[in-house]
């Protein structure tokens, strides 16, 4: 089923929830909604499910506007963070629980249960009480029960936060991978850009009720649209410089207090003679070099795969990932080498790329 | 050492260490240590032994005497030998015995029923389905019968039941041609009485139901939406069963409370028009006792009345917590064996 939002806004009195947000969801697509708490994503999910009414603005259900369509009538699944597991109802209970509502007979709805429940791996446990399975069990059970009756759409608002971090990295794969096989269109909200990268087609990244980009995971890494994105999505987050861009003997350079680095042509072309500009670029892009920007390693970070060096250049600070075999030490002084083609420019004002601008 | 073990072992260790100046110990570790927790016990134990258990046996043994105001002063009630179960011989014997078992069943299952367990568990599902102020302020209105004086509260009852042309009520159905104009309280005292308690004993029921749905998580609400349930079968399959605890608690609480109240229907009826209209146990307990026609108050026999009272309760509630299932309610959550 496709989904479009369209000028899609939640106001309670002056609290705006989400503002005129526009995307629209192929059939069968994974989309993330991924922002801080408090961006709205949670909020523009609930207006989707049918629990929150739109104060303005229409969601489409392939060709039907479904706005004050009650969430029974609009056949989607949930997910929720704290799973909502009926306490008093033991795992088929919960499970059939969308089937008994529509009165599907008892042994159809005996057998359809059975099967989710296989599928999901839990098919064992279902004589139990939410109370008396682990955290990866009850969150199987609450997907069972989002997929029993064969939704449209499939829901899940920060699904695995609750789990503890090796089992997050597994329920991510599967849920993945369910979610791909069945060919059901997916909303995912999540604070975790991880697991929006990992998991999603397309990510809407949403910052105080508005969509700041909605973009493929490996655009919105190389070619974000706005400085919010740059600096969320990434880990560690993307480095950012003030610095103004000139041109000097043919090549373009950015340049500021103890700092001057050439700057690939096609950034330079947009960005030299506009005053300050922010030059971003991300820890892995910066290589340790015999030539370049000079500075001093201020502390050295161990991450296993790479060190994670944060370097003092003159006022600013900048962390840049570095190969463990170099043996860095804190004190020492290195020089990096800052030429590369992924670096970013953005505008101080609008906070827009200066090179992705629509 | 757990919490539990440190009170199974009373009085010895502190729950809380408290820390004196100069390793002497403070006045309250010393009377810790002298009298344990004993000492912490004493005030109400004093209080309930006084005023509940003490009387409790006073009113049991009564019940076997003959004591009434004509003997007073010189029947030894306390001695065994002064002792029979004549009074409750006496109570099954009486006519009217069975016409007021009947009015009792019939007050506390009407009212419980029709205000206390259902007008409450309705209000309590409207107020909070709706804005929050606004279900708030009808919650309030419904405090008022309870905080409204009895004796005044029962006054303007009285002046909505008043016969024509004073009373608010005939002031509505005379001109519309319904009933006589007389005295409704006259007329049908029963559903006055049971509207006059039951306005004041729905706000109980009112109260806790409404915290207990308040405290149901919102996602349950939202899932249930989503799973595809309408408002109504949200609340069965999911509301009611989340507040069973409360509801048993308020049933039986309130089934306990009608039993034994009768200031109201003294006030309204006085257990009549007539003879025994509108009498129930409890008000019998207290005629005979206390406000005899005749001026002389059989407290023995009175206190039988009350005591067979205590014994209904009783029966009531076990029956309550038999067919909620108690037991389960109580268990011990079983996330602690896996």
């Amino acid at each position: 089923m496709k989904v479009k939002l369209e000028n899609l806004s939640k106001r309670w009195g002056k609290v705006v929830g989400a503002d005129h947000i526009n995307l629209d969801i192929n059939d069968g697509e994974f989309v993330a909604f991924l922002g801080p708490s408090g961006c709205g994503k949670t909020t523009t999910l609930l207006m989707v499910a049918g629990i929150y009414k739109p104060t303005e603005g229409n969601i489409w259900f392939d060709n039907q506007v479904v706005n004050y369509m009650t969430p029974k009538d609009r056949n989607i699944g949930m997910v929720f963070q704290s799973y909502a597991l009926y306490p008093h109802m033991n795992v088929f209970q919960n499970i059939s629980y969308p089937l008994k509502l529509k009165k599907v007979p008892k042994n159809d709805m005996r057998e359809r249960a059975q099967r989710v429940a296989d599928m999901m791996g839990i098919g064992h446990l279902m004589d139990r009480r939410p109370a008396q399975l682990s955290g990866g069990q009850q969150q199987r059970v609450a997907l069972g029960r989002a997929l029993v009756k064969e939704p449209q759409l499939l829901l899940f608002d920060e699904p695995l936060s609750n789990l503890d971090a090796r089992l997050r990295l597994s329920m991510r794969g599967e849920i993945k991978r369910l979610v791909i096989e069945l060919g059901i269109t997916a909303i995912y909200v999540t604070h975790d850009q991880v697991e929006a990268m990992t998991m999603a087609d397309r990510i809407a990244v949403m910052k105080e009720g508005k969509l700041q980009a909605y973009d493929p995971p490996d655009e919105l890494y190389d070619q974000p649209r706005t400085l919010f994105v740059a600096g969320f999505v990434g880990n560690p987050p993307m480095n950012f410089l003030e610095v103004e861009v000139s041109r000097k003997n043919g090549d373009y350079h950015a340049h500021r207090e103890k700092f001057d680095a050439i700057v690939p042509t096609e950034q330079g072309e947009k960005t030299a003679g506009k005053g300050n500009v922010i030059m971003g670029i991300r820890p892995e892009d910066i290589t340790i070099s015999d030539e370049g920007v000079g500075g001093e390693i201020y502390v050295v970070e161990p991450l296993g795969r790479d060190d994670l060096v944060t370097v003092q250049i003159g006022e600013a600070i900048v962390h840049v990932l570095a190969d463990p075999v170099l043996g860095l030490k804190m004190g020492q002084n290195v020089t990096l080498d800052f030429s590369t083609h992924k670096v970013q420019f953005f505008d101080p004002q609008t906070e827009k790329s200066l090179l992705w601008a629509e | 050492m757990s919490l539990a073990s440190r009170l199974k072992r009373g009085g010895a260790p502190p729950l809380f260490p408290t820390h004196s100046k100069g390793g002497m110990p403070s006045i309250g570790d010393r009377l810790r240590s002298r009298f344990g927790s004993y000492g912490f016990l004493a005030p109400a134990a004093v209080l309930v032994t006084l005023f509940f258990f003490i009387p409790v046996v006073i009113i049991l043994v009564l019940s076997f005497s003959d004591l009434d105001a004509a003997n007073f002063g010189t029947l030894q009630w306390w001695l065994p030998e002064n002792w029979s179960l004549d009074n409750y011989a006496k109570i099954f014997n009486n006519k009217f015995f069975p016409k007021i078992l009947g009015n009792t069943a019939f007050y506390v299952v009407s009212t419980l029923t029709l205000f206390n367990f259902s007008s409450a568990l309705i209000i309590a599902l409207l107020t909070t389905h709706v804005e929050r102020r606004t279900g708030f302020f009808f919650r309030v209105l419904w405090l008022l019968p309870r905080l409204t004086p009895s004796v005044i509260y029962i006054m303007m009852w009285q002046r909505i039941a008043a016969r024509a042309p004073h009373g608010i009520l005939n002031q509505l159905l005379v001109p519309l041609g319904i009933g006589t104009g007389g005295n409704l309280l006259q007329a049908s005292p029963w559903p006055f009485v049971i509207l006059v308690n039951g306005m004041i004993g729905a706000s109980f029921g009112m109260v806790i139901f409404t915290s207990a749905i308040e405290a149901i998580p919102r996602d349950y609400m939202m899932a249930s939406k989503v799973d595809g349930a309408s408002t109504l079968q949200t609340i069965r399959y999911v509301i009611l069963p989340a507040i069973k605890w409360p509801i048993l608690f308020v049933i039986t609480y309130q089934t306990l409370s009608l039993l034994t109240s009768f200031e109201q229907i003294m006030l309204l009826t006085d257990g009549g028009p007539g003879l025994y209209h509108t009498e129930v146990w409890a008000l019998t307990a207290y005629h005979r006792a206390l406000s005899n026609y005749f001026g002389n108050n059989q407290w023995g026999y009175g206190a039988a009345w009350a005591v067979i009272l205590v014994i209904i309760g009783v029966i009531a509630a076990s029956i309550y917590m038999r067919v909620f299932k108690f037991d389960e309610l109580v268990e011990e959550p079983k996330i602690d064996l896996l």
